[in-house]
């Protein structure tokens, strides 16, 4: 009887030992199948993302030559200059009213036209495409676009301006309008975008929730307010996030537009490390600023992710 | 009073097929009426049409006797619960629950007076501040309910509301409803596909198939007495044995699908019977186990079920398979033959040409409709 029982014991505990060493085995293979999936991202990834960033790290820390090869160490050097450079600061005092100008506007503006574009009517699919069509416009051909409407003397813009009895505005040249004129040009862009996006949230929202509204008496605000935004809220929080990522990105329509003038007025970060790099060829200076736009970036995002995220709804 | 009445209502969606088809049906103050059918008979879009979900493309539909075909949703005053539940998956149990009151505006102390009375009786106090999501099937059921209970609407829509549940909770379920309606005085319009449902639970019971009425009546009416084959086959489990008969010669005999001869009294055969094509139909408790004495017939086995309290028998009957339900436990082994007892009072009598109803069967009704 002892004996017998003593035997079910070993027999457990070998049995157990064999399943450990299965399970481990297993383990293992999951972890090489991943790898061998996950390789090919790796692989790019490391190549176009990673080395360039660490590479970049590391350049902010020397002074350079022309070509970008490094010539001295200066530590924290090219940060100390950067934060205590008038022009650094204004570029990102730019870049953050940049980015309030054109992210609400953008959201909002394009949060309608969704709302309004997802009503059943008749030919609500030519007003679909016409609202997102900026999306199928390079942001080269957009700006070129627009400098023809800024323009002072003939631009449609002024025209209307001076036809009201006002006076012409230099939207490209007078540092009170330049960053205002960036931003509506940036907006337009950027609501094809995020209109197509919204919309698809708003698709997604089954009728039956409306159904059922409609059928507790709610009304068509009650219905905005009560299922629509929240229900739309992950999509909602996605654009925001990526449009706040665009907003600090913004390159192509400053380098056509304005090149960062008037008196530094449009000089937004991203512009203004290209300008470091490839004309005064300070690389050096340049990656630090990369990195301060990549950190701040970062910074953005997590604490987006960090508030935003508890009032997003996900199914 | 009608509370609810259809006259003539037609709807098709692509103006080609009509989905439904001249329906006129008037449903009574606090009746538990119910829809059944096929799937995609056109139920649903019945309900929704009431609902006012759903244009109405032909016809006119009362609610307490106004015309209301033009009048949205929120103004018929009238609650629905959705086939799927149709809950707000980012909202709680209460907020659910309280949304078209809110909605409506009611005031504060009375939407939490109603909410405490609702939670209560459907017994989801415990669930407020839960999301649908953290709900079981059954519980997302009872708040779907319960959304429809504590707007106090007096006419009340349910759509398949059970149709995802288990066996055990569709039972508890069905009793709950009908009891609440009860209480209440609901005028509800309850649709199913499940003819278990409709027979249990229904005070009436309306048959739709592709859009065309069937057969509207009480319950066992429509049991024992369908008025054609289609409501035949439909209602009652298992469904009525049919099959093609035709009289011999003499009229001293019924030959079902020729196979199955049954004795007749010639003076009985009415006119109407002699000179159509005939379908008859029995249920499956009217085939009888029979003694050696009394045995009609004697039939082969096919298949043989137990459910416990009763036995099932399917037999071959030339090309149809026609089922006997006996009560209590019959140790009979499939090839057996074993004799039967298949009396001419329990036939129902259809036309197989227009498939209506020519008579129904005589030992139904003063035998087991026991009223108490
Ligand atoms: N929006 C629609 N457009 C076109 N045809 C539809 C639409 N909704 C339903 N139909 C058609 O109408 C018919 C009836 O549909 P309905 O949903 O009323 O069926 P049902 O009786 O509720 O079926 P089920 O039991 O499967 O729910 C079907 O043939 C269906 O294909
Ligand atoms: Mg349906």
């Amino acid at each position: 009887m002892s004996i017998a029982s003593d035997l079910a014991v070993q027999n457990q505990d070998s049995m157990e030992l064999v399943f450990k060493q299965v399970r481990k085995k297993q383990k293992i293979k999951s972890f090489i199948k991943g790898i061998l999936f996950l390789s090919p991202s790796i692989l790019l990834f490391s190549v176009f993302l990673f080395y360039p960033m660490l590479r970049t790290i590391y350049l902010s820390f020397f002074l350079t030559d022309a070509s970008g090869s490094t010539t001295v160490f200066v530590g924290w050097q090219n940060y100390i200059n950067l934060f205590t450079s008038p022009v650094f600061l204004k570029s990102m005092m730019s870049t953050f009213l940049f980015v309030l100008y054109t992210v609400p506007v953008t959201v909002i503006i394009s949060l309608f036209l969704a709302v309004i574009a997802n009503e059943k009517l008749k030919g609500v699919g030519f007003f679909r495409t016409i609202y997102s069509s900026s999306m199928g416009i390079s942001v080269a051909a957009a700006s070129v676009f627009w400098l023809y409407l800024f323009n002072p003397s003939m631009g449609f813009l002024n025209m209307i301006v001076e036809a009201l009895g006002f006076e012409a505005i230099g939207w490209l040249t007078d540092p009170a309008w330049a960053l205002v004129s960036i931003s509506i040009t940036t907006i337009w862009m950027n609501i094809g975008f995020t209109f197509l996006i919204l919309l698809g949230g708003l698709q997604s929202i089954d009728s039956y929730l409306y159904e059922s509204a409609d059928i507790d008496g709610a009304g068509y605000f009650y219905k905005l307010r009560r299922i629509t935004i929240p229900m739309l809220s992950p999509t909602l929080f996605f654009v925001i996030t990526v449009t706040i990522i665009n907003a600090f990105q913004t390159f192509g329509q400053i380098d056509i537009l304005t090149q960062g003038g008037p008196a530094n007025e449009t000089n937004l970060i991203v512009y203004s490390i290209y300008r470091e790099a490839f004309v005064n060829y300070q690389f050096g200076s340049a990656s630090a600023q990369a990195v301060v736009l990549f950190i701040l970036i970062l910074l953005m995002t997590a604490i987006q992710f960090k508030f935003g995220e508890r009032k997003v709804h996900y199914q | 009073m009608e509370q609810v009445e259809l006259i003539d209502i037609t709807k098709s969606y692509d103006k080609q097929k009509k989905v439904l088809n001249e329906i006129s049906l008037s449903i009574e103050k606090g009746e538990f009426f119910v829809l059944v059918g096929p799937s995609g008979s056109g139920k649903s879009t019945l309900l929704r049409m009431i609902a006012g979900l759903e244009d109405i493309t032909d016809g006119t539909l009362k609610i307490n006797d106004k015309v209301v075909n033009h009048l949205p949703p929120k103004e018929r005053n009238l609650s629905m619960v959705f086939q799927n539940y149709a809950l707000y998956p980012h909202l709680t149990v209460e907020q659910n629950i309280l949304f078209g009151l809110k909605a409506k505006k009611v005031s504060k102390v009375e939407q939490q007076e109603r909410l405490r009375e609702t939670a209560e009786m459907m017994g989801l106090s415990e669930l407020l501040s839960r999301k649908p999501r953290e709900l079981s099937g059954g519980q997302r059921q009872r708040v779907a309910l319960a959304r429809s209970v504590v707007s106090q609407a007096p006419l009340c829509l349910m759509d398949e509301p059970l149709s995802n549940l288990d066996a055990k909770l569709r039972a508890n379920m069905r009793v709950e409803i009908r009891r609440l309606q009860k209480r209440l005085g609901l005028t509800m319009i309850y649709v199913t596909h499940d003819q278990v449902e409709a027979m249990t639970m229904g005070d009436r019971i309306m048959v739709l198939n592709d859009g065309i009425i069937q057969q509207i009546g009480k319950p066992i009416t429509l049991y024992n007495e369908p008025a054609n084959l289609f409501v035949a086959s439909f209602i009652g489990s298992p469904k009525m044995n049919l099959g093609k008969a035709k009289f011999s010669t003499d009229y001293k005999q019924l030959i079902i699908e020729g196979v199955l001869p049954i004795e007749m009294d010639p003076l009985s055969v009415s006119e109407r019977l002699k000179d159509v094509n005939l379908t008859v139909g029995i249920r499956a408790e009217h085939i009888f186990s029979g003694m050696e004495e009394n045995a009609t017939h004697y039939l082969e086995v096919v298949n043989v079920e137990h459910l416990g309290n009763e036995t099932t028998l399917a037999f071959d009957i030339g090309t149809e398979l026609w089922t006997a339900k006996w009560p209590g436990q019959w140790m009979i082994n499939v090839g057996d033959k074993i004799p039967v007892r298949i009396s001419v009072e329990h036939l129902c009598y259809f036309d197989s040409d227009s498939e209506e109803l020519l008579k129904a069967a005589t030992a139904g009704k003063s035998q087991e409709v026991v009223a108490i």
